[in-house]
């Protein structure tokens, strides 16, 4: 079944309206997705739930059918594979380098709403050993996810997507209709503004998240971005990519490490691999950025940056 | 995999009832209160997974669960909640009374799968 353009064409202009956000033609199918479970508890198949949408609004269906259209691009603890590696291997080998002592620093990168670093400072509060402390650096290009992301305040719908309950009741309190974290979770975490092809922020860093980011890019941008983390990373640094990302035959200064039914990536020791040029097409202040893949569908194709708009890089937002 | 889902909504059994299914598990039995469910359960059916409603005449979700915890037979049951109950308090309760997981109505499927998968019981075809 296949949502009717009008149809399509309401919602994408309520959604607009509600939230700025721009549901290009060609989204369909997007749409339609995430309307179905709203459908589905309403009763009725999608063109169904979007007439009556039209023609009895009323704002819980509005609120609904806007939440769904913006905040399925990130969850708690995304993937969960790479969180249990974090906490089983690598804090664990990075602590005993350290001696169990001073501060663990890591890169939350194009952060989005917040929800991969707060579940690194949960991840933290939980293993890091008690002398050592920790500074999560998070950033993000939009400054709109930015901000929702230092509220630390979540939608009900936000926290059902991938927050264990216990960690929820651990770390969250009731805030009206919404869920607010723990100010101990928050002021482990600083966000700020950055362009990731810009120069990275400063190092080192002891984990660098690069997650569901270079999937947009092409081959010499990925690699771009790859050189500038190797910069900022401390030699047994790690790095955690998205589940469908790989270093491998983008750039060769790293080595992959399987865990489990996952890797990660750590610089290789010697640093043998020569430094790539960074591309003049990705040096331009304005990024090329494509829409954001929503989980489960296909990896758009990257068009040239040069055909491409500009767009701030967030994973937080359909576009 | 096998589900039991338990809810007084037969249109919120089937919505749950086909996510599930979606994701993999076979055609889920299903029970209108924690009484029909310890029924099937004392009956012999074998479950993987139950998602339990709060609000359920006859017997609730919380004593159900409470019950289920109570038998060391069942010990291998995972138990999700999946209940409009939001407070913070309530699902305090129901992780002490033993439930596993805290699905919050109204969710989406992307939602049952990252419980699921916090919970060990997507099927690997289901992983990226």
């Amino acid at each position: 079944m296949t949502l009717a353009p009008d149809g399509f064409a309401f919602v994408a202009d309520l959604v607009r309206r509600r939230s700025a956000i721009q549901l290009a033609p060609g989204k369909e199918y997007l749409v339609e997705s995430r309307l179905l479970p709203l459908a589905r508890e309403a009763g009725l198949d999608v063109d169904g739930f979007v007439d009556r949408l039209r023609t009895r609004p009323t704002p819980a269906d509005q609120d609904a059918v806007v939440e769904a259209m913006t905040t399925n691009e990130t969850s708690w603890f995304r993937d969960g594979a790479p969180y249990a590696v974090l906490r089983e291997t690598e804090l664990p080998r990075l602590v005993a380098a350290r001696g169990g002592a001073g501060r663990l620093r890591v890169w939350s990168a194009a952060c989005s709403t917040g929800q991969e670093p707060y579940s690194v400072a949960m991840t933290l509060l939980d293993h890091l050993p008690a002398p050592m402390s920790s500074e999560i650096v998070a950033t993000d290009l939009s400054e709109q996810v930015l901000e929702r992301a230092r509220s630390g305040r979540y939608s009900q719908l936000e926290v059902n997507r991938g927050l264990p309950a216990p960690l929820l009741v651990r770390h969250m309190v009731r805030a009206g209709t919404e869920w607010e974290l723990s100010a101990a979770v928050r002021q482990m975490v600083s966000f700020r503004a950055h362009n990731l092809l810009d120069a990275p922020p400063v190092g080192p860093f002891d984990v660098v998240l690069l997650r569901n980011v270079l999937i947009y890019f092409d081959l010499a941008t990925k690699r771009a971005m790859l050189d500038r983390v190797l910069r900022v990373l401390r030699p047994d640094g790690v790095l955690l990519l998205g589940a469908a990302e790989t270093t491998l035959g983008v750039h060769d200064g790293w080595e992959r490490v399987t865990v489990g039914r996952t890797s990660v990536y750590r610089p290789l020791a010697a640093r043998t691999a020569v430094p790539v040029p960074i591309p003049a097409a990705a040096a331009v202040a304005s990024p090329f950025v494509p829409a954001p893949r929503p989980a489960g569908f296909a990896v758009p194709a990257v068009p040239s940056p040069a055909a491409a708009p500009a767009a701030p890089l967030s994973r937080g937002a359909v576009r | 995999m096998k589900a039991l889902v338990i809810d007084d909504s037969r249109t919120m059994r089937r919505i749950v009832a086909r996510a599930l299914e979606d994701l993999g598990f076979e055609p889920p039995l299903q029970a209108e209160h924690g009484r029909d469910a310890l029924d099937q359960l004392e009956a012999g059916a074998e479950v993987d997974l139950a998602c339990i409603d709060w609000n359920m005449p006859v017997m609730d979700g919380l004593t159900f669960v409470s019950q289920v915890r109570a038998n060391p037979a069942w010990r291998h049951i995972t138990l999700m909640m999946v209940t409009t109950e939001a407070e913070h308090g309530q699902i305090v309760r129901a992780l002490a009374a033993g439930a596993h997981e805290y699905l919050i109505k109204p969710f989406t499927t992307d939602a049952i799968r990252d419980k699921l998968d916090l919970l060990g019981l997507v099927p690997a075809e289901e992983h990226v």
